[in-house]
């Protein structure tokens, strides 16, 4: 690489973070319009990470390094993959949207606010390109801090600070946990190799006995199934999301919840695969567990955010479940599903803050006909709802396609959790319909809806590039599934070599799911 | 008879420290009124000259005073460490003393003398010398925390620190004493290399000694459970003295450990390294725990100080060249960042510590930016978030436990700082989002500003760019690893 992009991405929002702290703090305007010229500036720095990508290449591509604590083998250490890449270009373009988003919504303490957004960026990309793991672990929780602010500080008023609090606890069980891990792996890998060391890809050539990388992998997987959140760790979420302001709840689930998946594939599966593999029944059943919970809990929300809130759960249940296939098409499907997660739970955040910067409640009850009074409204909103159901024509229905072939023709996945799963496709038709017909149809009943303006253009230019995006997905994902294919491959490759050799080595019950795997390989080669 | 080789220098920034506090006696008669101050500043002034001087000593020598007395760099870098908390709580009792009734000329005196027993402590090889050091310290610093004329709290917390401090003076003796008479002498090689000669891996006397010497220790370092004094000694010292007996003075208890502990009786490790996992992992949790549920800022540091020192004590488990090193850099990270939040303590407490509860630091976060962000930093970084000191002070600690083969230690160790994130966090919770309650006028001075720089950029180059100081820490334990 010629010129350090990753770098500029990470450091980018940081600079802003400093330059903010010179501006007036009285000038709402003037820092608003700041944060978002730098958020834009760092969405065009990004663009050129997919014009620039090698598709055929599964490897690291635009990698930097920089020595950074040299005696304990730590560097700074960035790369980025056909995994990463969506999901950081998903942070980018999501921060703008996010900074455009809070113009009305935040009005106390903004410069406070707009560093708590950059800083987030800084983390969120950082997490997604670090191929150091120590470096990794600094960004996973410095994320923590201003999400935790953002929370607790321009949150709901009555619960904001049980919640903020409530998010910092549950995601340091984890990721403490996992740091022991980290620092056992980073042992045993000197106790090999001699070479003390944090560098990921070096990590992934170690062959970590069976038995510890059960050990290991619940370290590391419980860090991530929080962060998901699987079942049964997600009571955090509801309640984070709820109380969070509007662009809160949208980073958080647009990009955090992806932190969890994103993180099982780039350390639980190329670390541990054999665990892996052994873990297979077990997530799937949990993740089938969420996708059935979470619809049917979203089904009784009598508060429209809290409702989508779950049908997140929901929603991620689908990815751990496409991504514990082990196949191209679940493991894509899954990534893909991330990707519009993120635009569509995103949006109907956005659509939902709308709402209640209009009306000050969420309550289902309160509303009821405003498609009359609010039509461009209600097409966005039903374009994005749709669009979560997962109709044929919109993003959400390549992921899950993808997700439930995946896992059907997968040899590692039982075909019962896709026939359950697939149940959760219908419910999410069934709460995600009837809460819009509450809503948008029928009679307008309440007469504070009456006069209840129509999207202003600011809102529209808001929502309009994220429902672009989500049409795009639906109608041609190649160029979106073509630039993962190669990782994906990549990382399939590793586990069935890793798992063909204990095969030959030792008999068993993990061996036989070995042969599955490479059975369900060789019939989709044919 | 032979008189043994005296060496000036292996003892200079004493002698330089003892200068400067006979002349604060003697400046104190002829200054009066507001130039007080100037005292201050003189004692500061005292101290950095002492600091140039061993930071100019490179390499020292390694015994003087017939092996009484060393300048390794194992001492070296704790007297860098212990002068530098000693400049920064002087700075800090600057704003106190400007705003309170204490006597300025026998604070800083106080001071020096406490600064110069840490020291010797530091440097002493003979068990003896780390005694007296100890003496003179805890002697200066009885004085000093009960301080605050007219409070009974502080007359109190003199008193308690006074008697439990002499009973522990006593066990610490005795434990000497009965080293003494199972190897012979008291001298920390000489008592290694006894050990090692005879194999005395079991012998009662000895077993004793390392026992009622670990009660001695153990009282200064506020481990549980010999921790009672501490709450209500740091509650009602004044709060410069409640940074410095948290910080200095765990640094040189924790430095004469090292000494005894590493440099005495590492061939017997097996027979403490037991006792130390379990007094560690209570001192943590009881720490963590009671800190929860306190109003005051003061006792809750106060007890946060506790568990810290318990995860100091997984690096003095786990041993070896990480360990030790690792032991060290905590030291270190541990004074920038609870000083720099002591430094806010004082500062927003006021005159006569008006505002120590908690409840007082509602709406500080956006009424006075840089304090709260400040206090957020000192506070993240206490609970071990990263980038900064205390993260990677304990990434480190735990890092040799787990080389060292005690995963089971480290989980308690995380586990026990997930608590701890609970209560520092709620710090913030009340600065950034409560309504604030009070009215509090706050006027920066220079010294305290003076602070508060050096402790927060301490707090982030340490987390940031913490080589310059591993490859200190690491140098300065060579003489652990054989």
């Amino acid at each position: 690489m010629e010129y350090p992009i990753l770098s500029y991405l990470i450091f980018l929002p940081l600079i802003g973070v400093v330059a903010l702290f010179f501006l007036d703090h009285t000038k709402e305007k003037l820092l608003k319009g700041f944060a978002l010229f730098i958020t834009l500036i760092e969405f065009v720095l990004s663009l050129p990470l997919f014009f620039m990508f090698q598709t055929e290449n599964g490897g690291m591509q635009f990698t930097e390094y920089l020595s950074w604590i040299p005696r304990l083998g730590i560097a700074y250490r960035v790369g980025l993959d056909g995994l990463s890449l969506w999901l950081v270009l998903l942070t980018t373009f999501l921060s703008c949207i996010a900074v455009l988003a809070c113009w009305e919504d935040i009005k106390q303490h903004v410069k406070e606010f707009l560093v708590c957004i950059l800083l987030m960026e800084t983390g969120m990309v950082g997490v997604f390109v670090s191929l150091d793991v120590f470096l990794f672990y600094v960004f996973w929780e410095v994320m923590l801090v201003p999400m935790y602010f953002i929370i607790g500080v321009w949150g709901n008023p009555a619960r904001k600070i049980y919640a903020a609090i409530k998010f910092v606890l549950f995601t340091m069980v984890g990721s403490l946990l996992m740091l022991v891990a980290i620092l056992y792996i980073y042992f045993y890998h000197a106790s090999v190799t001699g070479e003390y060391t944090f560098d990921l890809l070096k990590w992934y050539a170690l062959t970590i006995p069976h038995s510890v990388q059960i050990w290991l992998f619940l370290a590391f997987g419980l860090a991530f199934a929080i962060k998901v959140p699987m079942f049964p760790f997600h009571t955090w979420l509801p309640d984070a999301h709820t109380e969070a302001p509007t662009v809160g709840s949208v980073l958080l689930a647009a990009v955090l919840l992806k932190m969890g998946t994103y993180g099982f594939l780039r350390y639980n599966l190329p670390l541990f695969p054999e665990a892996f593999v052994s873990f297979v029944p077990v997530i799937s059943f949990l993740a089938v567990v969420g996708i059935i919970y979470g619809a049917l809990v979203a089904m009784v929300q009598a508060d429209v955010k809290r409702l989508v809130a779950f049908s997140s759960v929901s929603h991620l249940g689908f990815v751990m479940l496409g991504l514990f296939t082990l196949n191209l098409q679940g493991i894509q499907g899954g990534i893909l599903q991330m990707i519009n997660h993120g635009l569509s739970t995103g949006a109907l955040f956005l659509i939902v803050g709308m709402l209640y910067e209009r009306r000050h409640t969420r309550m289902i009850a309160e509303f009821g006909g405003l498609s009359k009074v609010m039509p461009v409204y209600a097409t966005l909103f039903m374009i994005v709802t749709l669009s979560s159901i997962g109709l044929p024509g919109l993003n959400g229905f390549v992921g899950e396609f993808l997700i439930l072939l995946g896992a059907f023709r997968s040899s590692v996945t039982n075909v019962i959790f896709v026939v359950f799963a697939a149940t959760g496709v219908i419910l999410a038709a069934v709460y995600m319909l009837w809460m819009f017909q509450r809503v948008m149809f029928g009679e307008v009943t309440n007469p504070k809806n009456k006069n209840l303006p129509d999207l202003s253009k600011r809102e529209l230019m808001v929502l309009i590039p994220v429902v672009i995006f989500i049409i795009w997905i639906g109608v041609y994902p190649k160029p979106f599934l073509k630039p993962m294919e190669a990782t994906v491959n990549g990382m399939i490759k590793r586990v069935e070599q890793r798992v063909n050799k204990k095969n030959s080595v030792q008999e068993g019950k993990v061996s036989f799911k070995a042969l599955k795997v490479v059975k369900s390989q060789e019939e989709q080669g044919a | 008879m032979t008189i043994p080789e005296v060496n000036w220098t292996s003892i200079g920034p004493e002698l330089i420290l003892i200068g400067t506090a006979v002349m604060v006696i003697f400046l104190d008669l002829v200054v009066k009124g507001k130039k007080k101050d100037s005292l201050g500043y003189f004692t500061v002034l005292g101290m950095v000259l002492a600091l140039v001087f061993v930071v100019m000593d490179e390499g020292g020598v390694t015994k003087a005073f017939g092996g009484m007395i060393t300048n390794d760099s194992f001492a070296q870098f704790l007297t860098v460490l212990i002068v530098g908390v000693a400049i920064i709580v002087t700075l800090m009792s600057m704003q106190a003393l400007r705003e309170g009734s204490m006597d300025v000329g026998g604070y800083h005196t106080l001071v020096l003398l406490a600064t110069i027993g840490m020291l010797l402590m530091v440097k002493g090889l003979d068990l003896i010398i780390i005694f007296l050091g100890l003496e003179t310290l805890s002697i200066a610093i009885y004085v000093l925390a009960g301080y605050r004329k007219g409070v009974e709290q502080s007359a109190e917390a003199a008193f308690k620190y006074f008697l439990l401090g002499a009973f522990a003076a006593a066990f610490l003796l005795y434990g000497i004493a009965l080293l003494y008479g199972a190897t012979g002498t008291t001298r920390i090689e000489g008592i290694a290399q006894y050990i090692a000669l005879k194999n005395l891996g079991t012998n009662p006397l000895l077993l004793l000694g390392i026992g009622l010497l670990l009660v001695g220790l153990g009282f200064k370092l506020a481990l549980v459970p010999f921790h009672s004094w501490t709450p209500d000694v740091y509650e009602g010292a004044p709060t410069a003295i409640t940074a410095f007996m948290a910080v200095g003075v765990k640094a040189a208890a924790f430095a004469a450990f090292v000494r005894i502990f590493g440099g005495a009786l590492p061939l017997i490790g097996f027979q403490w390294k037991d006792v130390l996992w379990v007094l560690s992992v209570i001192t943590m949790t009881v720490g963590n725990v009671v800190a929860l549920s306190q109003t005051n800022i003061k006792r809750m540091l106060a007890y946060s100080s506790i568990a810290h020192a318990g995860y100091i004590l997984v690096g003095i488990i786990a041993g070896g060249s990480v360990g030790w090193s690792a032991v060290l850099y905590y030291l270190g990270a541990y004074a920038f960042m609870n000083l720099g939040a002591f430094g806010i303590v004082l500062f927003y407490g006021h005159k006569e510590e008006a505002h120590v509860e908690i409840a007082d630091y509602a709406g500080l976060g956006f009424r006075y930016p840089f304090l709260g962000a400040a206090m957020a930093i000192f506070l993240f970084s206490l609970a071990g978030i990263p980038p900064l000191a205390g993260f990677m002070g304990k990434f480190y600690l735990f890092s040799a436990a787990i080389k060292s083969g005690y995963i089971w230690l480290t989980i308690i160790g995380v586990m026990n700082s997930l608590i701890s994130v609970f209560y520092y966090f709620r710090v913030t919770v009340i600065m950034y989002m409560k309504e604030p309650i009070k009215e509090v006028a706050l006027e920066y001075s220079l010294p305290i500003t003076i602070v508060l720089i050096i402790t927060l950029a301490g707090t982030i180059q340490m987390g940031v760019a913490p080589t310059f100081y591993l490859e200190r820490a690491l140098d300065s334990i060579q003489w652990l690893i054989r």
